[in-house]
């Protein structure tokens, strides 16, 4: 009997350089994407070893972790920061490589340029020091998050060793209720399986929901997965990506874009594929989410309240639980939209790209930040920030009251100035709630940009289903052609 | 290069905790440093701290019954989060060679493969057992990697060790000389057979 290969098995198989008795297999890397924070170490491992990167045509460094989101004429304040800026740029350039640098037009997060520029393409393997690199799979890419001693064998021999992992298929069917978001889909879909849950897999998102989201929509999908413990994700390609890439500034054109097209049509999952497992979900009563505790499965619904210790089913999560708690400031059975916020986040890796800019704007517009909540928009790229600068969306937020940055990784991981304080409690649309993330003793609401939005006007959580989303033709009149 | 890895003998200490995330092992605002030095002093540094910064004195590490501790038994999904290797190296440096748990994070397994640090994963029920019986400060166990067991001197457990972590381990191996000397061939044969579209064009300026 002939079974039809997954996406996955395809892209493994094709960059197969060898194959050991132990289990490990050599897979080529095609496309490493380098950061400040993770990358140090590597280069100087390879300086030591007097080696040099294998590949520099391969491999693109960025300024993400760290950076200033303000005033980019000011000098960079942090001293550490700033180290860690310099030593990529001297390590860029000693060892020949493209960089994005805080100054660059092209800087921004390493996932949300790698898709916008054309450095993410279908069925490429693509490696970077950051865990949410499983955001790139998206495009049908195999996308890998490394640590530094894996980025430094990548550098020197543009392969990687890893052990085969399972594949799971986690099926979307139904359609989203307005104000509902892929976002919350993920949330639901990390609440249902653990952080755990999918440790060793590669999960394939498939199933007429996953076609129908946009782009962007499945790359906040992709981004999330790795907190539900998946080692990596992917969605198989389809018209939208194509059309997604074409045009950008790496993208294939003239004859390559043909052999490119080629290829990336004969990549998407075979009818008849087998999984190692299977989860359904159906999203059509999804209703939005948020987070309530210090890790992404901690997450309920926006009408149900927050869960008490002695409704867990084990000793164990009875304490995780309580432990949470503590942490978040919260009682049991709170309700979610009785929660008062103080700060409001639209960005990161998982949702700042353009549309998410657009959904969020929709809530905002002509409406005013509650006087109590300190709220920011920092744009996934500078590129993304021109973008929504060219349709007039830095003018509605700033109008509602928003600070309006340049992009970075930002108050996602708080490594620059943009950090909560202790105790401050802010509504976010990044993808880790740990303890500590956004500051020392702050406490994190992981929702979608829409529910941001409203939360940054009201002040506290509500029922995205009711509120009012401008049509987005409305949203910046003349737009483009103004 | 790690240094050969072949037994852990050592106090066992109890973390008793489920989804111990990369950032509580070691928060992101110490990720600054270009140098690799003295990494034990940010180890869960959120749990071992007061608001001024000092020590507290009650985290289980910071015990005085637990000073010393060469093996950690935690709990499920340990090592979750973002890929800083720095949770690893803050780990050796501090003294632990050794992770007992049922389920680890898949970055932080593969980074603690090449830094020394041996991760034994066991079923939910012996490593509650474990963690019960290191919470009396008394366990002292040896865990042998080329037998693959855990013991206490009266008792023995087996666990599974995969062979290519184990042979890494063992060997204190660099996989970066081994790749190059044993597979630079594969990789050059691959090289030549990259379809155009594939190698980004040269980049205008960026």
């Amino acid at each position: 009997m002939v079974t039809g290969k997954t996406i996955f098995s395809k892209v493994w198989d094709s960059h197969l350089l060898a194959e050991r008795p132990d289990g490990q297999s050599l897979i080529y890397v095609d496309r490493h994407l380098t950061h400040e924070v993770t990358s140090p170490l590597a280069f100087e491992a390879l300086r030591k070893a007097g080696r040099r990167v294998r590949r520099p045509d391969l491999t693109f460094a960025v300024m993400d972790h760290n950076v200033p989101t303000g005033d980019r004429s000011l000098p960079v304040s942090d001293e550490m920061s700033s180290k860690q800026m310099k030593a990529l740029t001297g390590n860029a350039t000693q060892f020949g490589l493209t960089l994005f640098d805080y100054f660059s037009p092209y800087q921004g997060i390493s996932h949300v340029i790698g898709p916008e520029l054309g450095l993410t393409i279908p069925g490429i393997t693509l490696t970077c020091g950051d865990s949410h690199t499983s955001t790139h799979g998206a495009l049908g890419a195999l996308a890998l998050g490394i640590g530094s001693s894996e980025g430094e064998h990548v550098f020197a021999t543009q392969s990687i060793w890893i052990k085969k992992p399972r594949e799971m298929a986690i099926t979307l069917r139904g359609r989203l209720r307005k104000g509902v978001t892929s976002k919350d889909v993920i949330l639901s879909v990390i609440r249902r399986i653990g952080t755990g849950g999918a440790i060793g897999n590669v999960v394939e998102f498939v199933g007429e929901a996953t076609s129908n989201f946009s782009v962007e929509e499945r790359l906040t999908i992709t981004n999330m997965a790795i907190e539900g413990g998946a080692r990596t994700a992917i969605i198989s390609p389809d018209e939208k990506v194509y059309e997604y890439i074409r045009g950008s500034k790496f993208a294939p054109t003239g004859a390559d874009w043909g052999d490119a097209l080629e290829q990336w049509r004969s990549l998407p999952t075979d009818p008849g594929a087998v999984y190692d497992s299977r989860i359904d979900f159906n999203i059509s009563e999804l209703e939005p989410q948020v987070s309530w505790g210090t890790n992404p499965a901690m997450t309920v619904g926006v009408t149900e309240s927050i869960p008490s210790p002695s409704e867990a089913p084990t000793k164990e999560d009875a304490l995780s639980v309580e432990r949470a708690l503590k942490y978040m400031g919260l009682a049991p059975g709170t309700r979610i939209t009785d929660i008062p916020l103080d700060t409001v986040f639209i960005g990161s890796c998982t949702n700042a790209r353009l549309s998410d800019l657009t959904e969020s704007a929709r809530v905002i517009k002509g409406n005013h930040v509650n006087k109590d909540v300190r709220a920011l928009v920092v744009p996934g790229s500078q590129l993304v920030k021109r973008r929504a600068e060219e349709l007039g969306l830095d003018k509605i937020f700033v109008e509602a009251g928003f600070e309006w940055r340049n992009s970075g990784c930002s108050m996602c991981i708080g490594m620059n100035e943009d950090k909560l304080s202790p105790g401050e409690r802010c509504a976010s649309t990044s993808n880790r709630n740990f303890e500590n993330r956004q500051g020392p003793g702050g406490r994190t609401h992981l929702v979608s940009p829409i529910m941001a939005a409203a939360a940054a006007l009201h002040g506290r959580f509500i029922d995205t289903r009711e509120v009012e989303l401008i049509d987005p033709e409305e949203l910046a009149p003349g737009g483009l052609n103004a | 290069m790690p240094e050969p890895l072949r037994e852990v003998i050592g106090k066992a200490c109890p973390l008793e905790a489920d989804d111990v995330d990369t950032d509580q092992i070691f928060p992101a605002q110490f990720l600054k440093a270009i140098e690799r030095r003295g990494m034990e002093s940010y180890l869960f540094y959120g749990l071992r701290h007061d608001e001024r910064g000092n020590v507290h004195g009650r985290f289980v590490l910071d015990r005085p019954e637990f000073r010393g501790a060469r093996i950690l038994v935690a709990g499920k999904n340990f090592g979750i989060g973002s890929s800083r290797e720095n949770a690893v190296w803050a780990l050796t440096d501090y003294g632990i060679r050794c992770i007992i748990a049922s389920s680890f994070g898949d970055i932080f397994y593969n980074n603690a493969s090449k830094n020394g640090l041996l991760c034994i994963r066991l079923p939910g029920q012996a490593v509650r057992d474990l963690r019960e019986r290191a919470a009396t400060a008394k366990l002292t166990l040896t865990v042998d990697l080329a037998g693959q067991t855990i013991s206490d001197g009266r008792t023995s457990v087996a666990f599974e060790a995969e062979p290519h972590i184990k042979e890494r381990l063992l060997k204190g191996m660099d996989d970066v000389t081994f790749t190059l000397e044993n597979y630079e061939a594969e990789i050059r044969e691959y090289e030549r057979r990259i379809p155009r579209f594939v190698i980004p064009r040269t980049p205008r300026s960026s």
